[in-house]
């Protein structure tokens, strides 16, 4: 048997850390940062970049401490002249195969290659550079692979392969020619790649950025025949202030609004609305086939574009299973330019619609398919994700730490705390049932049932029972794409079989932790973050007297005065889309 | 205790195998290199001709290498209760000659003949023939001479007609004037002069005394155990391999050593890695029995990569089944229940003789359920490298057969603990597994005695470049990089005087001609900044560049390096441009400074060997050869072209300008 | 991005598919059966074409991305159609220090492309290799299969003139 504690020196300061735990992160332990550039909390070591070397005991060689786990009585030694000179000799090669175009690099200021270079004062190119040129991809219109950028480091492709399942990127070739490419050397958009921008979230430099599109925003702000409008999806809201020095978590959508309006958006929106929206809808097509067998169970949630076109390429046999309900974001902005528009008199067409997301693949979302048109016109124009915004805060010039905090307009504006969980890993699976349990029993759950504690949490596939008055609901919630397989696999398993389905409803979101963890998000994303993000979702949800979606009191006028009824036929044809099988590789 | 069934079972086998039959045999060296040089062709023509001279009982065979490369096609020649004759360089007219002479006529073919390397000192048996050879490199060739001064004294005694006197291409002894050989007892008399010719026929022909002034007692400095089958048996037959005592180590592990004393053999044997880390075989195997695991694997590393090197596939080539025999016994030893042959797909040849031994031995009961009615069950398989250096390493290697990219992984946890699909894999290179069988049928004891101090037994080179006989050499640990150049391999190439000599391939480094008195042992090596590496030993004369040489190994290192880890990929790309640029004649002082301080880190903070020890080559021709270096520096451009120039014609500085 | 568009999997040619397939029968069951799968392919066609990669990838699951990830790293398997003759020339150490390199510049000099290339005609493919263990008989080379040794770049014009010559009389041996 191993012992459960390991205890050692590191800098000859004691140390102990559960048995297994890597050298990097022991020294954490006694505040020690050995620099690394590949090892990312997420995933596993893959050794690459070669900073993270420390000696153990007399020892002349140099172990990664990113891949070597303490062992008793060690003795650690991080840092000394010859590691720092071996340091920056490795460093100083990467540099050399990297370009030198800080001042116009998506990542300039936030980078960890531009950080470490500082922190080690290197001011001069010690080596010829040698960059082998190639054209970045922007064929997503979502993610853009600058490959000249990348340092081999490896997380990218372990995020796309392992965490997420989607092999849209891999390494090719070897050696000095080794490059990150798209699967099968072709263009991204054309691999099996979902737009989740996983990888943008966790490249160190700026291999992978975003399609940046803050430049048509301001456009379409200085054009004065066009009505702009914006909407916040649910996890912007407490992930936005890490740009501005808050702790995550912080919920600053007063602040947002604020903003909003200060950029010159004539009505701010909020997603969380539609999310409420979303909800009604989904929570009847749930009642429709649990309660009345109208359908195939288990119904799969279907608001994460991500998965959405996962599924079509890979599970397509679960095509009955999907909620045909669109996204809030989608849904948010069809209602813009019908309900909103024809409330207000403003002529559909002059209404630019932006939606605020944390999220890549939401670019991608808004000409998915031809359903995305449904108001006649494009339904939301250009998508921001988390990062653009702080970046269109800060060209503005607004204070935004001092700013006030302002409202949302109303009749697209109102939410409950069911539509602000949405952000968050199993909110969604929280919210439908709030609903579904209501529309079955006819009551709301009691205030104590309200949190439904077992979907919450970064676990990767989480399941519970619910008890809808004596009938139990089977759920499961996956995040992070790399565990939805099995759970389908389980599914589709019984249903070979012929059994009855181990699960009612499943909740799936792309990325790990749900949307605060999306891959338009912040910097810096590690579990501790994610769940503090999520702890500001729920902090709200709490704090707030408006708990359920079908209580929203502008959800209900929507229905009264527009929509007509859960799954009617107007609802269907602005609320809902088909789905279709899609080959895995386009070329 | 004696597993009775597994004893009569292997007894049954070989009962069944039967004696060799007797009769006249040719056999043809068939590996690679003797292919290339023409022996399929050899082969062909021997059979028609055989046929056609009526030589119905004559059997044509094949047969691996004996090594001696420089002088392939070899073919051997066995007639009726004769000891064989084995030729070299055979073209179309020799074999005719081998076929009307010495098959038809009893007559050995002058010229060809490749002496054995028995050194006999007593005269038993009569002298049936008498191989004869100028070995001085000074003046004219005087073997001629030789062959017919000992023709004439032998008709002098009335001997001419029984006794033929045949000039030989190879005696195995160099620089020592005459050499005279009196077979079939292979007495050797070396530096013979005219004056001695009457007494050898006198007193050793006809009166069976030995002349002990003359007398060549050294013994050769080969000594094959790992080569011991190699050229001597059908590669691709099971009966000739059970003949010669293949598998007899399998079952009598199987009988009655048990894995535990095999383990404790291997340890006694003191067999290190021979693929080139060296890591004792026994504590491989104990560290891969301890884990505990559902499955186990052990693999053959036959990917050997090192450029100059083809030890491995002599061995594969020439002996497949004790490679085998190795690899079940190292199933046998650590619990595995698969084993996988990892070859280089360009060697088809070896994996076709691989693929005939697994399934031969499958067919026979030596590999599947129930191995001689042991219980244990085991088989193998072959899966092909593509072309990757870094397969060689254990984690890239396993990465490979499991359908990825050949990177390494970080150890620990060694494959011993999680290898293959994660589970403990014990991997061995082909020459050590070759060394198996033997060292379990002769006692580790045997093998430890041979060798110095931490490096026993004996190890396999393949000598190359600038010298005169480039082969195969096994010779024990411990002998010189002198003795192998000189006295095994012929000394230099064209008697231009030695620079050094390369071992460990790219991640080895020079030893220079003033160390060339040192005892081959892993430590020896290291201590003066090689490594023994697989075995390939390159020699160097006084024309070559050690700063082109050291770019020809970085070089290779850098289209070989996986590319995962910054130190090797970019370190070894910069650094090879820091030697093309020195080489051009535009370098600078500091650039060498530049070199040591990459070179320092590649070395610390790579992930894998290949990384480890690419900088290797560089840092030693640094520190034995700066000067020449330096030389570029100092004499810019102008220096370069005319070194380029004295490359390019094969000539020293001197004569080029 | 280097590769050429794919056409839709149903307008590949049904052989190819036939062919995957009994490969796959052979491997299916065995571990370790990508690499060897690839070799199967590859033997066949002289080098890996996209099509059957992305039917490999569709009949086992293995991701395209795994199989080019593989196919680029090993040297061995080529995306591209090779030239008619393959002229291989062996840079060993051995032959390295007794001139494959004069060999490689002399050939590369004659036929106008570099090491790794394909003249315009596709009639011959040039290409260094790691060792071929004809150490004897250095500097060597392999010439459709062929090995020739103890070389001199002045043999070369010859060598390809060879090829030309059996090219032209429809004589490939």
């Amino acid at each position: 048997m191993m012992p459960k504690t390991i205890e050692a020196t590191i800098n000859g300061m004691p140390v102990r850390v559960p048995a297994g735990t890597s050298i990097l992160k022991a020294a954490r332990e006694v505040n020690v940062r050995i620099p690394t550039l590949c090892k990312h909390e997420d995933l596993l070591p893959t050794a690459a970049c070669g900073l993270c070397i420390v000696k153990v005991g007399g020892s002349p060689r140099m172990p990664r401490a990113c891949a070597t786990a303490l062992e008793e009585g060690m003795e650690i030694l991080t840092h000394d002249p010859e590691l720092t000179e071996v340091r920056r000799a490795t460093l100083e090669l990467i540099l050399s195969n990297h370009p030198n175009g800080c001042l116009t690099c998506g990542r300039n200021l936030n980078c960890e290659l531009q950080t470490l270079a500082g922190d080690f004062g290197i001011r001069q190119d010690c080596m010829p550079r040698y960059v082998r040129e190639q054209e970045p991809d922007a064929s997503t219109g979502s993610i853009i692979l600058e490959f000249t950028k990348c340092i081999k480091c490896g997380r990218c492709v372990q995020v796309c392969q392992e965490m997420q399942d989607v092999w849209a990127l891999s390494f090719l070739e070897r050696g000095i020619n080794t490059r990150m490419a798209p699967a099968g050397d072709i263009g991204l958009a054309d691999s099996p790649c979902i737009r989740c921008g996983q990888c943008s979230a966790h490249c160190p430099t700026g291999a992978i950025i975003e399609d940046d599109e803050t430049v048509t925003v301001w456009e379409a702000l200085r054009d004065p025949e066009k009505f702009c409008t914006v909407q916040i999806a649910p996890s912007v809201r407490v992930a936005l202030g890490e740009a501005f020095g808050y702790p995550p978590g912080t919920d600053l959508t007063g602040k947002i609004y604020a903003a909003m309006r200060r950029l010159g958006f004539k009505a701010v929106f909020d997603t969380n609305f539609a999310a409420d929206l979303t909800i009604m809808e989904e929570a009847a097509e749930f009642v429709a086939r649990f309660a009345h067998g109208k359908g195939e169970l288990p119904l799969i949630t279907s608001c994460c574009p991500s998965w959405v076109d996962y599924m079509e390429k890979r599970f397509s046999d679960f095509i009955p299973n999907f909620s045909s309900a669109k996204s809030p974001q989608q849904m948010l902005g069809v209602l813009a330019k019908t309900y909103f528009a024809k409330k207000q008199g403003i002529d559909p067409a002059k209404i630019y619609q932006v939606s605020i997301m944390p999220c890549t693949a939401k670019k991608f979302e808004l000409e998915r398919t031809e359903e995305m048109y449904a108001s006649g016109h494009k339904d939301v124009d250009v998508a921001l994700t988390t990062r653009e915004l702080a970046r269109l805060i800060k060209q503005s010039g607004i204070d935004f730490r001092n700013l006030p905090p302002a409202s949302a307009d109303s009749i697209l504006g109102t939410y409950s705390g069911a539509g602000l969980i949405f952000g968050s890993t199993g909110g969604v699976m929280e919210a439908a049932l709030r609903t579904a349990y209501h529309k079955v029993t006819g009551r709301n759950l009691e205030k104590e049932a309200i949190d439904i504690e077992p979907v919450r949490g970064l676990k990767g596939i989480k399941s519970a029972a619910v008890d809808v008055d004596g009938t139990e609901v089977r759920v499961a919630v996956a995040h992070g794409l790399g565990n939805v397989e099995r759970l389908l696999l389980e599914v589709r398993r019984a249903r070979d079989a012929g059994e009855p389905p181990p699960y009612h409803f499943i909740e799936v979101m792309a990325c790990p932790g749900g949307c605060i963890g999306g891959g338009g998000q912040p910097y810096g994303v590690s579990d501790e973050l994610r769940s503090q993000r999520i702890q500001g979702l729920f902090d709200g949800d709490r704090g707030m007297e408006l708990r359920f979606s079908h209580e929203n009191p502008e959800i209900r006028t929507l229905y009264d005065d527009f929509l007509g009824e859960p799954l009617g036929e107007k609802a269907h044809r602005l609320l809902h889309v088909r789905y279709k099988a899609r080959p895995t590789y386009q070329k | 205790m004696i597993n009775r069934q597994v004893k009569e079972e292997f007894e049954r086998m070989l009962g069944n195998v039967g004696e060799e039959p007797a009769g006249s045999w040719v056999r043809v060296g068939m590996d690679t290199g003797g292919i290339a040089a023409g022996a399929d062709r050899l082969f062909t023509q021997l059979r028609e001709e055989c046929a056609e001279a009526g030589l119905l009982d004559t059997a044509v065979l094949r047969a691996g290498s004996f090594g001696y490369a420089w002088i392939d096609p070899l073919v051997e020649v066995r007639t009726d209760g004769k000891p064989s004759v084995l030729y070299g360089v055979v073209d179309e007219s020799v074999a005719t000659r081998i076929v009307n002479e010495h098959l038809s006529g009893g007559r050995m073919v002058d010229g060809h003949v490749i002496a054995p390397r028995r050194r006999g000192s007593s005269l038993d048996q009569p002298v049936t023939a008498i191989l004869v050879q100028d070995t001085s490199c000074e003046g004219g060739d005087k073997s001629l001479f030789l062959q017919s001064s000992i023709e004439d004294e032998l008709k002098a005694h009335g001997l001419a007609e029984e006794i033929q006197v045949v000039r030989a291409l190879d005696m195995g002894i160099y620089q020592e004037g005459l050499v005279v050989q009196l077979l079939p007892s292979c007495v050797t008399y070396t530096n013979v002069l005219s004056r001695d010719i009457a007494r050898i026929v006198e007193e050793s022909v006809s009166r069976k005394a030995v002349l002990d002034d003359l007398l060549w007692t050294r013994k050769d400095f080969q000594d094959r155990i790992v080569l011991r089958h190699c050229g001597n048996l059908d590669p691709e037959s099971l009966d000739a391999a059970l003949r010669a005592g293949v598998y007899q180590g399998l079952a009598d592990s199987l009988a009655k050593h048990g894995a535990e004393g095999v383990i404790e053999e291997m340890k006694a044997s003191g067999l290190r890695g021979r693929g080139g880390a060296g890591f004792p075989t026994g504590v491989k195997w104990q560290l891969t029995r301890k884990s505990e695991a559902e499955r186990k694997f052990v693999i053959c590393n036959a990917d050997e990569g090192d450029p100059g090197a083809f030890m491995d596939r002599s061995i594969l080539e020439g002996d497949p089944h004790s490679v085998l025999e190795g690899l079940i016994l190292a199933g046998y030893a650590v619990g595995a229940s698969k084993g996988f042959f990892y070859i280089r797909a360009e060697y088809p040849l070896a994996v076709a003789r691989v693929g005939k031994a697994i399934a031969s031995a499958r067919k026979l009961g030596l590999l599947g359920k129930n191995i001689l009615g042991s219980g244990w069950d085991f088989d193998a398989e072959i899966r092909l490298g593509a072309g990757a250096f870094v397969c060689g390493e254990e984690t890239a290697l396993i990465a490979s057969i499991e359908g990825k990219r050949g990177s390494p992984e970080p150890r620990p946890p060694y494959p011993s603990v999680k290898g293959l699909w994660g589970m403990p894999t014990c991997i061995n290179n082909v020459e050590t597994l070759a060394a198996v069988p033997w060292i379990i049928v002769n006692g580790g004891e045997a093998y430890a005695s041979r060798g110095m101090e931490k490096s026993r037994g004996t190890k396999v080179f393949a000598v190359t470049g600038k010298v005169r006989n480039p082969q195969l050499v096994e010779v024990p640990m411990g002998t010189t990089v002198y003795d192998i150049v000189y006295n095994v391999c012929g000394g230099v190439q064209d008697d231009i005087p030695i620079k050094g000599v390369q071992t460990g391939g790219p991640s080895g480094g020079i030893i220079p001609e003033k160390f060339l008195e040192t005892p081959v042992t892993y430590e020896n090596l290291q201590a003066l900044g090689s490594i023994m590496g697989s075995g390939g030993m390159l020699i160097m004369d006084e024309n070559d560049c050690m700063v082109d040489v050291a770019a020809f190994y970085l070089k290779f290192c850098v289209d070989e390096s996986c590319g995962k880890c910054a130190p090797c990929r970019v370190g070894g790309y910069q650094v090879l441009q820091l030697l093309i640029k020195i080489s051009r004649g535009r370098g600078k002082p500091e650039d060498l400074e530049q070199i040591r301080r990459i070179c320092t880190g590649m070395q610390k903070a790579s992930l894998c060997g290949l990384g480890q020890t690419a900088p290797n080559p560089i840092l030693s021709s640094l520190r034995y050869f700066a000067d020449e270096y330096n030389a570029y520096i100092e004499g810019g451009t102008s220096y370069a072209r005319k070194r380029k120039r004295a490359l390019a014609e094969g000539k020293s500085l001197k004569e080029a300008v | 991005m280097n590769a050429a568009p794919l056409p839709p999997l149903e307008e590949i040619d049904p052989a190819l598919s036939e062919e995957i397939n009994s490969y796959l029968e052979e491997w299916k069951d065995k571990e370790g059966n990508l690499i060897m799968m690839l070799h199967e392919i590859q033997d066949r066609h002289g080098f890996v074409p996209r099509e059957a990669s992305l039917l490999l990838a569709e009949a086992t699951g293995v991701p395209m991305a795994r199989i080019y990830e593989v196919l680029t790293f090993y040297n061995y398997f080529k995306l591209v159609p090779p030239g008619k003759h393959n002229v291989m020339v062996c840079n060993g150490t051995a032959c390295y220090l007794k001139g494959a390199g004069r060999l490689l510049a002399e050939l590369e000099s004659r036929l106008g492309i570099s090491d790794g290339d394909t003249t315009d005609d596709r009639l011959i493919h040039l290409e260094t290799v790691r060792c071929i263990g004809c150490c004897g008989m250095a500097p060597a080379m392999v010439v459709d299969h062929k090995t020739l040794g103890k070389l001199n770049p002045t043999d070369m014009a010859g060598l390809i003139e060879g090829i030309r010559k059996r090219e032209e009389s429809g004589n490939d041996q």
